[in-house]
């Protein structure tokens, strides 16, 4: 190769070299200002993390996995992977395949450096030698065409998008729109201003093929210098609007993945590691589809992607009526591809509102409570103990108290095991903390927890046996119960199957088991009940199971939806559960249960029901 | 000396006196809270009555008599756990309810 111009410079790259430095200023200054509003322990753990060489590895390997293969998309839908990975891994080839080519045929690039690997081909003519490097032109090339390809099926899903395994899309705003028009017209600019240059800078299949044919058109240089200043500009225009659109994902997700990697929570409800989260939402909308909301139209413009969008334009009405009107579900967290955790930033913005009121427990007293629940400690010296000389607390929480079935139930199951056991809420007990956890109010939580951890730690139990999957899962973050195992009555159930301390008869009976949205997403457990339920009966799955269960509408995350319009998700759920024709609905969460009861037309259970009837 | 009865004073609420100017507030941002019929099945589920008298029966009849001192004392307690919304009969969102009254009303009413 050899160069054209002595200068090496031509007035066209002016809209790119000032975008790019635009953008590059202020992904620098939103880094700074994002690690500084971490909290110090985090921010410390954060650069700790960073020259660990474990964590280091799995940085690359998750940048590399999600922000350019798109890995998450692809096990979703192949065509919507493939339209992802197609646009952000060509460019990126072409950015890297393009800086490889500049550090081979030029020398002493300074300032050239900017703009050289972008409009390469401009600027150098092609020698008898240039040939040798062929595999590159023909790389530059298919990279090209494998942009483009993703660029005409992006066209393709703004107009169809259930191509795509999507019903519905994000609404994009004005500027997204801008943003998205200047990128789909950067390559096919591109591959028409190389192939303006493509009989004097040399090309491959697509560039000087192009040359070749349109000829008349393509080989009259006059036309060239327009063709590489479009393409410039829309660089340019790109570039100058990235920062407020959503295409702000590409850098911050690069940042976002280390953080996560590091172990940082959401702390502050708009800064730091929130931050990261809401401007790494590409707005790609797989949440919509995914909100048990969704059912009613009114409510997809609640969705995680526009929390994110009016979180970034600071909208505090529209942010505090998206982020209490969800079912706090957990799906959209599921499913998002990038990671944006829609639940717990709701969580956050619910945090940060002003009460004038705050809940006050210290006048409760709980010590006929512990009198009660220590049964296990009181007559440790004369006590019969059970085989496994097991000693069982259940705590059946709030809504066990309003499904008593669940609660007998168990009991019964716990004495045909010959379990020794005691109920810590009989006539009612202090709430576990999750629903107030849920509104937000975390001090208020945490001195209920601090409550029931007393009574808990008095009673001498070494299992704590809970029915409730909402209270499970605080009971598993926020308690710190030393030497007290806690379980889920799935997992209880399933270990007594094992170990053969209960045995069930195999009805002929479908049951199709409900993901509990707390149990299953919330707390990973997916395999045990199911267990229970095969061993009992014919089992058969939902439509959408597991980590995409349907959530049933009944959910206390929700602080503002009313009854009338929770019945439409409740009937979508159940729509999803009777898909394969079950004989009975089976799950584990007392909510669920007498939430599908209303509106059921087959019997709604509790797994601890279905296994009672069939233990023995 | 107690002889287990004594005189009173009159529990009669004079309404032209009370200043409701928060409840309106809180009607306005809770239309729902006139839906109440005072049926109990709140109170009667409420796990908090049983440690402290908590009702949210209560809580709605004493504000809608200007009684907040009353009323706020009892609101402390509640621990948000959504058992009255379950339970309403008329559908009322108890708990939303109960977060507008802790950001409307003040800690230190006369």
């Amino acid at each position: 190769m050899r160069e054209r111009f002595l200068t090496g410079y031509n007035d066209f790259v002016l809209p790119f070299v000032c975008g790019m430095l635009f953008v590059l200023i202020y992904c620098m200054v939103g880094l700074v200002r994002i690690i500084l509003q971490l909290p110090a322990a985090d921010r410390r753990k954060f650069f700790l993390s960073l020259v660990n060489p474990k964590t280091m590895v799995k940085n690359i390997k998750d940048i590399f996995l999600k922000c350019l293969i798109h890995v998450d998309i692809w096990k979703r839908n192949k065509l919507l992977g493939y339209m992802h990975s197609s646009i952000a891994f060509g460019w990126f080839m072409l950015i890297v395949v393009g800086h490889i080519e500049v550090m081979l045929y030029t020398s002493h690039l300074g300032a050239k450096a900017l703009y050289y690997p972008i409009f390469f081909r401009y600027f150098v003519a092609e020698t008898e030698s240039t040939m040798k490097g062929s595999l590159i032109f023909f790389l530059m090339d298919f990279f090209l065409l494998v942009v483009l390809s993703g660029i005409t099926l992006a066209i393709i899903k703004r107009v169809r998008s259930r191509l795509f395994g999507m019903r519905r899309t994000t609404n994009p705003s004005f500027l997204d729109l801008i943003g998205q028009y200047s990128l789909w017209s950067i390559f096919p600019l591109r591959l028409l201003a190389e192939s303006f240059t493509a009989d004097i800078s040399g090309g491959s299949f697509l560039t000087k093929s192009l040359n070749y044919v349109f000829t008349e058109f393509l080989s009259n240089h006059a036309n060239m210098l327009p063709a590489w200043w479009a393409y410039s500009c829309a660089l340019g225009i790109f570039f100058f609007v990235l920062p407020f659109t959503r295409y702000m994902h590409i850098p911050t997700e690069i940042l976002l993945i280390p953080f996560r990697n590091a172990g940082i929570k959401i702390v502050n409800a708009r800064k730091g590691f929130a931050k990261a989260q809401v401007y790494s939402c590409p707005s790609c909308g797989l949440c919509i589809d995914a909100c048990p909301m969704g059912v009613l139209k009114g409510n997809i413009k609640d969705t995680t992607v526009y929390l994110n969008r009016q979180i970034r334009r600071n909208n505090e009405a529209r942010i505090e009526e998206i982020s209490d009107k969800c079912l706090l579900c957990g799906k959209c967290t599921a499913i998002c591809p990038v990671g944006v955790e829609g639940d717990k930033l709701r969580i956050a913005q619910r945090s940060v509102r002003k009460y004038n009121l705050g809940p006050d427990y210290s006048n409760i007293d709980v010590s006929a409570d512990i009198q009660r629940c220590n049964k296990f400690v009181f007559n440790q010296n004369n006590i019969v103990s059970s085989s496994e000389n097991e000693k069982v607390l259940y705590f059946g929480g709030c809504m066990t108290a309003l499904t008593p079935a669940i609660m007998k139930a168990t009991g019964s199951i716990l004495g045909k095991a010959g379990i020794e056991y005691e109920i810590m809420d009989r006539d009612g007990g202090i709430c576990c903390g999750r629903p107030m956890f849920m509104a937000g109010r975390f001090s208020q939580a945490m001195q209920l927890v601090e409550k029931n951890t007393e009574i808990i730690m008095k009673s001498g139990a070494d299992t704590l046996l809970l029915s409730c999957p909402i209270c499970y899962k605080i009971f598993r973050e926020k308690y710190h119960l030393p030497g007290i195992e806690i379980i889920h009555h799935t997992e209880y159930f399933e270990r007594l199957l094992q170990s053969g301390r209960l045995k069930v008869r195999k009805e002929d009976v479908r049951y199709v088991y409900h993901d509990p949205c707390e149990l299953g997403r919330g707390c990973g457990v997916y395999e045990q009940p199911r267990h229970v339920l095969s061993a009992a009966g014919e089992l058969v799955e939902a439509e959408k199971n597991r980590k995409e269960s349907i959530c049933c509408g009944g959910s206390l995350g929700s602080l503002t939806l009313s009854f009338d319009k929770r019945k439409a998700m409740t009937e979508n759920a159940l729509n999803n559960l009777v898909s394969d024709s079950p004989d009975r609905i089976v799950t584990a969460c007392p909510l669920c249960m007498s939430t599908f009861a209303r509106y059921a037309d087959r019997p709604v259970e509790d797994i601890a029901m279905v296994l009672d009837r069939t233990a023995y | 000396m107690d002889f287990g009865f004594k005189l009173s004073p009159s529990s009669a609420i004079n309404l032209d006196k009370v200043d409701l100017e928060k409840f309106e507030e809180l009607h306005r941002a809770e239309p729902d809270v006139y839906k109440c019929m005072a049926c109990g099945s709140c109170t009667s589920t409420c796990p908090a009555n049983k440690y402290s008298g908590m009702s949210m029966r209560k809580v709605i009849l004493a504000l809608q008599r200007g009684k907040e001192k009353e009323a706020v004392s009892m609101m402390r307690n509640c621990m948000l756990c959504g058992k009255c919304t379950m339970v309403c009969p008329r559908g009322i969102n108890t708990r939303h309810l109960i977060l507008s009254i802790c950001r409307i009303y003040e800690e230190d009413v006369k």
